[in-house]
């Protein structure tokens, strides 16, 4: 019982938290902060997927923002491309009949007939997993930066496909997505009359996604993994099976970077290649090094807010900046991140120029 | 008390007194127009963003000086997206609900303005977009305007000039961003009621750096001309590569041409490019009695002299957007959103620096043809293109 | 198509093979003394040609370009002493993300120093117009200038590394750090050295190719990426692979444009990096050493 409560005690309290700040911000002047932080809640998921991967797996991901795009545009394609002239074909009679497509009208009024969000989600899910692992399977066998640059070289491809290739809207991306209904009215929905419930459902996804990573990072596989990311070579001689775990540990992350992408592609209504640039694989690569590379609530923290500041223009023309100076400090001073408690005296000694015992 | 300030020097401070205060009561009375902006001032956008941010600022700080527009002044609030639609989306969103502006200026570029579209329209906030997609306002909605020129009139305007010099395969490369594709798009339908054959038409992704392979494919296919339709860095090596490789026919440009800087770019090769562009670029070559003459040299003019730096035709747009929101503003007479954008409707013969704009309920972005001239460059300069 | 044609693609290979092959060595030399991969390599093109750029202003053409070298020079050094050195023991992936910090940090620097406007140097000789014709093919004499001037970088190189001390010096660190240090050698130094040189040759490939394709301040990532995946292809560490390599890969390229279409050049070269990582890591032409990478 105790261990329960240790466990998932902050995940309770973060769901009060969360419910204190949304009625702290609809009695406020500003209940618009809602929407940016609903959208940092998305970006968070991402990060949360790529710390288990960094912090707890041990392997860099320099294209994380590839499976954000490969679930988001997977998504949007879906439930935008107008499948009305094979109204008849076989396969789509079949879908149409399940209940697979949805009728409705384009910008100029004439019939669309389309994916509905609930089977474009799952078939962009299954498709990020595969992906993951067709990546996966060859590369973590390698030793150290060999899965970063395969991920740096992944995430490129991606942006240069959803760049160049017409049925993904090249440089404009796509718009026009239409809102994801989940269970009955719930929706996700980018209009403002939905904006307390769009929070909610952020918050509840990320939540739920942390008990996830919270119940794996403490179960047998979970040890396993931090017996791996402490001594690689003892954890293989004691039996464990390292390739396997990080390939899982690889997809998982994937998986939920691919749940942040589709999410947010429904919640904005477009997707751009913008999302999918290097920079913004290392702002998520820098966002989990300062919020801690093997602390969860630190990722998640870190992510919600780095985002929020980002979203609002805090930064300015600094942006980029930003990031990439947290980068280099955090890897320079504070490897285990900023919410972990850094080894003053060391700090202080290293400041100093002494060497330090 | 008898010493001190004398009576009448007391009674003169008191009214003078109130009567500052009376005027600052007034000024208060009449609270500023708050105007938004969503630029791409920094990232891969930046040479239409910073030139417009900049323009903006010029624009509003006149009319401010000069008193505002119905004794109100204009505050402008300007964000800069960095060219990500997910940005403009966030801080269009921030500057309707939060700073509860009555308009926007931009974006930028036409894929985070169709990101935004939608937005705008239901926040019933009037949308002046910098960028030149023929979605934009088509099909219309009833908040959303823009002010750059048509891809298809500038496509019409080099066809009709490739005819008229007999040349009728043409070769067609364009870069593979948002405003490549359209452009790519706008030629390869145009073509056929010039009686031009497009041979073949190539994109080249944006960040190029040598043209000489997609150009040597180019002069084995024998074109009579060759159409680039893209942006920097592209657009300044054309011409340098198609002389490096021996390719001697035509070159034309899109209206993305519009800085001196592209030409000084590719040194001498640049001489006789062709190009569909707004008069701004030759200003001081147009007759006096011309319409956009005062008000072109005049922006020219305050740009180069406050910012050190050419004008450019993208500045022009936001100068355009801001010209267009004022004018309609002072026609409404408020600045309620639906009167304001009512009085944008029927605005006509506003000179701007694209051209005379005229809207409509039907055409929200009010040019044509003739908004565009055909300038070429001599001897580095720009020129209008004699036959 | 005829031989002109394939004359004029591989001339075009070799030009732009010839400035990934520069790129690729800086990885190496760096790479053989560190084990790091400096992604900030890029920049320092970038850094060198824009510094000419606005030295030109001041001095005559060669002038600036040395100055330039020099002032690059010192730049690569100031990154290893500030950001490297500090970290100690740290894991080789923590450093190649510092690294990546570092490119981000130089290139906003750039942009906030120099602003976004496409700049570009004069040519070293004639102007836009000149061409020479080569057995029917046409180029500018820049190109020629490309080559002449990647060729003695990787002569005057391979002559450091063989004949004289430092050279040496630095191979030996290379090679074997401790036994270096044993032998007397400063490693340190030789790992600021190694970073200064690559600054140098990144800053003068980037000078002599900066009238053909112009310059920019966000064109230094993708020659980094490019330049990463010929260092890869020809083996990490190895810099006479990494020559053949970049032609290889330069020749791929314009060949591939020929036949398809051109938005799909930049697939080619992350194709052949996805299929190097995936298939042979060591590269073409891997030494024995660099096959335990296999874990």
């Amino acid at each position: 019982m105790n261990k329960h409560l240790r466990m998932y005690g902050p995940v309770i309290a973060a769901a009060v938290a969360v419910v204190v700040l949304q009625l702290a911000l609809s009695a406020s002047h500003a209940p618009y902060y809602m929407t940016q932080v609903t959208m940092s809640v998305y970006y968070a998921l991402v990060v949360l997927g790529l710390c288990l991967l960094m912090g707890y797996a041990g392997q860099a991901s320099l294209g994380h923002a590839g499976f954000f795009a490969v679930g988001g545009y997977t998504a949007a394609v879906m439930t935008t491309c107008n499948l009305n002239a094979y109204r008849d074909a076989a396969l789509i009679g079949w879908c149409r009949s399940v209940g697979l497509l949805i009728e409705k009208q384009d910008l100029y009024g004439h019939p669309m007939l389309c994916f509905s969000p609930w089977p474009a989600c799952i078939t962009a899910l299954v498709l990020t997993g595969l992906v993951a692992l067709l990546i996966g399977v060859p590369v973590i066998r390698l030793k150290g930066h060999y899965l970063a640059m395969a991920t740096l070289g992944f995430g490129l491809i991606i942006h240069r496909i959803v760049q160049g290739a017409q049925v993904f809207g090249q440089a404009d991306g796509i718009s026009n997505v239409p809102p994801f209904q989940l269970f009955g009215d719930l929706e996700v929905n980018g209009r403002a009359a939905f904006r307390v419930q769009n929070y909610y459902i952020a918050w509840t996804v990320a939540l739920v996604a942390l008990v996830l990573a919270i119940n794996l990072v403490h179960s047998r596989v979970g040890r396993a993994l931090r017996s791996i990311h402490e001594n690689e070579e003892a954890a293989h001689s004691l039996g464990v099976n390292t390739y396997r775990y990080k390939l899982a540990t690889f997809v998982l992350s994937a998986l939920f970077a691919a749940m942040g992408g589709i999410l947010l592609t429904h919640y904005n209504g477009s997707i751009g290649p913008s999302e999918v640039s290097v920079m913004k694989s290392v702002r998520y690569v820098a966002i989990v090094a300062v919020g801690g590379m093997a602390n969860l609530w630190g990722a998640m923290l870190m992510g919600v807010l780095l985002s929020f500041l980002s979203l609002r223009g805090v930064f300015g023309t600094y942006d980029d900046l930003v990031f990439g100076a947290i980068l280099i400090v955090m890897m320079l001073f504070a490897s285990e991140g900023l919410l972990r408690m850094p080894n003053w005296r060391a700090l202080r000694a290293r400041l100093q120029g002494k060497p330090h015992g | 008390m008898n010493t001190g300030t004398p009576g009448i020097l007391r009674v003169a401070l008191a009214m003078g007194l109130s009567m500052g205060i009376a005027h600052s009561a007034s000024a208060a009375d009449a609270p500023p127009i708050r105007v938004g902006a969503v630029f791409s001032v920094t990232g891969p956008a930046s040479f239409l963003g910073a030139p417009e941010a900049k323009t903006a600022e010029m624009f509003v700080q006149k009319i401010n000086d000069a008193g505002g527009i119905n004794g109100r002044k204009i505050q402008l609030i300007i964000k800069d997206t960095g060219g990500k639609p997910e940005s403009a989306i966030s801080m269009t969103k921030q500057l309707i609900e939060e700073e509860k502006v009555l308009a926007i200026i931009g974006p930028s570029t036409s894929g985070e303005t169709m990101a935004i579209k939608n937005i705008c329209q239901e926040g019933e906030t009037i949308l002046l977009s910098c960028a030149a997609a023929e979605t934009i306002v088509n099909p219309v909605a009833s908040y959303v305007f823009k002010t750059p020129q048509k891809d298809s009139d500038a496509a019409r305007w080099i066809y009709k000039t490739m005819k008229e010099k007999g040349l009728n395969k043409v070769g067609v490369i364009t870069s593979n961003d948002g405003f490549g594709m359209a452009g790519k798009a706008q030629l390869e339908k145009l073509a056929g009621d010039f009686g031009i054959t497009v041979v073949i038409s190539e994109a080249y992704d944006k960040q190029e750096t040598d043209l000489t392979g997609v150009l040597t494919k180019l002069k084995g296919r024998q074109v009579q001309g060759v159409i680039n339709w893209s942006i920097v860095p592209a657009q300044g090596l054309v011409a340098k590569n198609m002389k490096q490789i021996g390719l001697d026919v035509p070159l034309f440009q899109s209206h993305g041409f519009g800085n001196i800087k592209y030409a000084q770019a590719s040194g001498e090769a640049a001489n006789g490019t062709l190009f569909p562009a707004g008069r701004l670029l030759v200003a001081d070559t147009l007759p006096d009695k011309h319409p956009q003459k005062k008000v072109l040299m005049t922006y020219k003019k305050d740009y180069e002299g406050k910012y050190k730096e050419d004008a450019s035709t993208f500045g022009g747009h936001a100068y355009d957007a801001m010209l267009l929101l004022t004018e309609a503003v002072k026609k409404a007479g408020s600045a309620d959103h639906k009167k304001v954008r009512d009085a944008l409707e029927t605005l006509k013969d506003v000179v701007g620096t694209a051209g005379v704009f005229k809207m409509s309920a039907e055409d929200h972005n009010g040019l044509g043809m003739d908004a565009f001239e055909l300038l070429t460059i001599k001897d580095g300069k720009f020129a209008t293109y004699r036959k | 198509m005829d031989f002109t044609q394939v004359l004029q693609y591989c001339l075009a290979g070799i030009t732009v093979g010839s400035v990934y092959a520069i790129v690729a060595i800086g990885f190496n030399i760096i790479y053989s003394a560190t084990g790091i991969i400096n992604f900030a390599q890029g920049e320092f093109l970038i850094v060198g040609a824009m510094t000419a750029v606005s030295l030109h202003h001041y001095m005559p053409l060669p002038m600036a370009v040395l100055l330039a070298v020099a002032i690059t020079a010192v730049l690569g050094g100031l990154v290893e002493l500030v950001f490297i050195r500090r970290v100690r023991d740290a894991s080789v992936l923590r450093l190649i993300v510092i690294t990546i910090g570092v490119s981000i940090l130089l290139r906003e620097g750039m942009l906030h120093v120099w602003d976004e406007q496409v700049r570009g140097l004069p040519y070293f000789t004639g102007t836009s117009l000149s061409t020479i014709g080569l057995m029917g093919a046409r180029i500018s004499p820049q190109v020629l200038w490309v080559l002449g001037v990647c060729t003695v970088i990787v002569t005057a190189l391979t002559l450091f590394f063989k004949l004289t001390l430092t050279g040496r010096a630095m191979r030996a660190c290379a090679d074997d750090r401790m036994a270096a240090r044993l032998c007397g050698i400063k490693d340190s130094r030789m790992v600021t050295l190694s970073f200064m040189l690559s600054a140098a040759i990144g800053a003068l490939a980037g000078c002599v190719i900066s009238p053909l394709t112009q310059t920019q301040y966000d064109m230094g990532a993708p020659l980094a990426i490019k330049g990463f995946t010929v260092a890869i292809l020809g083996g990490l560490g190895n810099s006479m692979a990494a020559v053949v390599a970049g032609l290889l890969l330069g020749l791929l390229e314009t060949l591939a444009v020929s036949q398809l279409p051109v938005a799909y050049k930049e697939v080619v070269s992350i194709v052949v990096l996805l299929l190097v990582l995936i298939f042979r890591p060591s590269g073409l032409f891997a030494r024995r050493e660099t096959s335990a990478l296999r874990a």
